[in-house]
């Protein structure tokens, strides 16, 4: 009790920085069966996007497909990396390749099919978005996606990759 | 004992939230979670049938609290039903812990106390998982241990019981449920299989319960094991894969007290190139019930998890009026599902390209033989594959989806469905419901930040409570409001009296990763689905609040 006490103390005398959240150490697997531990997840000091979503999430896919025309633009103007994060379960996980490819996305696509990255980062529901900059740090985390809401994320994005 | 256990909730709190400016280096972790409040006002409506609890207003709360930091990962979740909303499972009740963990989480080994979710394989020997906004949550609670001790090797262990109930703290059932699992990734243990473009990995499972026999006519077994094998084979744009479960004979309220092994057979081949996707597959169930207590029904105490193989719909008409759940005392099912996108420049895709989906699946009853003079105990026999002519359902479905233009884009979706009611009881009728569904769905941006979309839907059926349409209007600014109006009509009804609108208003505001979100109007009793497991809701009339927040 008293060393607790002790300890308690001390940490509210110490000047003291916020840790930022990273991401977990949670190994997922991509489409191609490779797997991918989050928490070494890097762009070469470039923003990374963690977007989740669903096979049966209509307005996921309204985001990734929109989001897909600008792709290529947003990589060459600010070098950031998206990874499409799916929460199919066993239902539908088999679809996830046949649409990521016959959709054309470029994106990183990783399976989280029993949940758990979605649990370890406090994900509600989806779609869902995490910002990361260059250092790995989470800076911006957004719910749902509404038409035009994917400019408001490539601000952040573009403001990120001036820094 | 209490303020004790405080200041380590504070010292947690406060190591997990700061790091010590003297050692900029030492990350001392992170905390991250989400809170979900949602509070249902009821009022009382005949013409709809809606009901309301003594209380009239039900409010269901949660908040996820998860701590971490380099090895060490600790987690809480706070539940609360003053009372629990309608619809959910009624014997969840009070406020307290419903899920609680500790543990390490080093490079190639995690130990996890207390609760947690896995899978093996497809989920069809063992799968724990929540599915929250339909109550389902059938978490372990016990101990997890994930090792890797080679490169493309990954063995699990586990024991535990299920959780079963809430009554202001966690309650288990009373089974006890153990298992093992190895996954071998044969790409990443020899660079061999890597060079020549193959992917293949190999996994097996055991999966045992035990609960007491209590009964005092039948000798009951109680210990249970059930066993799969798996594989997956990759080559280029090619895949396949499959699984197959054995259960052993596990006499339950499910399977009607009978002395039969059970099996799962699940077959997947799949073909994808940029542009074009196809894949098929096949799956035969039979006595597949698996739980941790042997008289546990609906969703609850499921040990393992048994996907139905059709397409999993998003519009209200064909989501959620005849939506299809797989039989666990046996079927048979197909599915086949084409995804192509004609380019674009052509004449047929447009600028953008047009994506057209073809979805086909179709699920039997199993043959069953009857076992002469002893078919009481042991049931009957029955062959993988072997098919009865008893169509549980069909669904044919055919998505096109096209952007016109930047501002445009219209996602048209025709549906032709045969259901058997008498298999998933959901409606007023038994026998087969046949229908057309028929969807409209246009997006018009009206400017960088406004838009607007709409959905016009129309079933049609002569069975159970006839035709219904769907309209629904939702106005929306980046990124922070939306406002929509939905209507579902039973026009068709053969009772005029209950040729209801079923009217609901929706206001949204979003913030980063905070949301809230009020409804005014009327809910439909029938189906509400998450990712395609649905729960009966009751009808409904009133308002609904809720409010989330990640962190």
């Amino acid at each position: 009790m008293k060393t607790i006490s002790v300890l308690f103390v001390f940490l509210l005398m110490t000047v003291v920085s916020f840790a930022q959240e990273k991401l977990p150490n949670v190994t997922l697997k991509d489409i191609n069966g490779n797997a991918v531990n989050l928490s070494e997840l890097s762009n070469n000091g470039k923003p990374i996007v963690i977007n989740f979503w669903a096979t049966w999430c209509a307005p996921c896919k309204r985001e990734l497909n929109t989001i897909s025309e600008l792709y290529p633009d947003w990589v060459e103007e600010t070098g950031v990396k998206i990874y499409a994060v799916s929460i199919d379960d066993q239902r539908t996980v088999d679809k996830v390749k046949p649409y990521v490819n016959a959709s054309g996305w470029e994106y990183e696509i990783l399976l989280d099919t029993n949940g758990e990255l979605k649990r370890a980062l406090g994900v509600n529901n989806v779609p869902f978005t995490l910002l990361l900059d260059g250092n790995g740090n989470v800076v911006w985390k957004h719910n749902n996606y509404n038409p035009g809401d994917e400019n408001e994320l490539y601000e952040k994005i573009v403001k990120l990759s001036a820094e | 004992m209490k303020s004790f256990n405080l200041s380590i909730w504070a010292v947690c709190f406060f190591t997990a939230q700061f790091s010590f400016g003297q050692f900029e280096n030492l990350q001392l972790g992170t905390i991250t979670g989400n809170i979900e409040a949602t509070y249902q006002f009821y009022r009382p409506d005949s013409t709809i049938n809606a009901q309301v609890p003594p209380e009239k207003g039900a409010m269901n709360s949660f908040a996820n609290i998860n701590y971490r930091n380099s090895f060490f990962k600790a987690g809480v979740r706070f539940e609360s039903y003053l009372p629990v909303l309608l619809g959910y499972p009624q014997r969840f009740k009070g406020s307290g812990l419903g899920y609680r963990y500790a543990g390490f989480s080093g490079k190639n080994l995690e130990v996890t106390v207390g609760n947690f979710y896995d899978q093996f394989g497809s989920g069809m020997v063992f799968r724990s998982f929540e599915e929250r906004q339909l109550g389902i949550d059938n978490a372990m609670d016990g101990v997890h241990l994930k090792y890797r001790p080679y490169k493309g090797v990954e063995l699990t262990g586990l024991a535990g019981k299920q959780r079963f109930e809430f009554d202001s703290k966690l309650v288990d059932g009373q089974g006890i449920v153990r298992g093992v699992n190895a996954e071998l990734d044969f790409r990443s243990m020899f660079p061999k299989i890597d060079s020549i473009g193959l992917q293949l990995t190999a996994g097996g499972s055991f999966v045992s319960k035990f609960q007491r026999d209590q009964n005092t006519i039948l000798i009951l077994p109680e210990n249970v094991a059930a066993y799969s094998g798996r594989m997956k084979i990759g080559y280029k744009d090619f895949f396949l894969s499959g699984e197959y479960v054995i259960k052993e004979n596990d006499p339950s309220t499910n399977n009607g007290y009978i002395y039969k092994n059970g099996h799962g057979l699940l077959l997947n081949a799949g073909y994808s190139r940029k542009g074009f996707g196809v894949l098929l597959q096949a799956k035969s169930i039979d006595n597949m019930s698996f739980r941790s207590d042997r008289s546990a029904t609906l969703t609850d105490l499921q040990i393992n998890f048994l996907p139905a193989l059709t397409k999993t719909h998003t519009y209200n008409l064909a989501a959620t009026l005849y939506p299809y759940a797989t039989i666990p005392t046996g079927e048979i099912a197909y599915q086949a599902d084409i995804m192509y996108t004609i380019p674009k420049g052509t004449k047929l895709g447009g600028k953008y390209g047009t994506k057209i989906n073809v979805n086909f699946s179709t699920a039997y009853d199993v043959s069953r033989k009857s076992i002469l003079y002893d078919s009481l105990l042991r049931g009957y026999t029955a062959t993988p594959f072997g098919m009865s002519d008893s169509l549980f359902f069909r669904d044919f479905n055919i998505e096109i989806s096209r952007k016109f233009n930047k501002k445009l884009l219209v996602n048209l979706v025709y549906y032709n469905q045969a259901f058997n009611a008498s298999a998933n009881i959901v409606a007023q009728t038994l026998g087969y419901i046949y229908t057309n569904i028929v969807v409209a769905d246009v997006t018009y941006k009206l400017s960088k930040k406004h838009s607007l979309r709409g959905e016009l839907q129309g079933l049609w059926t002569k069975q159970d409570k006839g035709d219904w349409t769907t309209v629904l209007l939702e106005y929306s600014i980046s990124p922070h409001w939306t406002f929509a109006v939905i209507d579902q009509w039973n026009y068709g009804n053969d009772v005029a009296a209950q040729r209801v609108h079923y009217l609901l208003g929706s206001v949204t505001y979003i913030t980063g990763s905070t949301r809230f979100m009020l409804n005014v109007g009327k809910q439909r009793a029938g189906i509400f689905c998450v990712g395609g497991i649905c729960r009966q809701v009751p009808a409904s009339n009133g308002f609904t609040f809720s409010f989330t927040h990640s962190f």
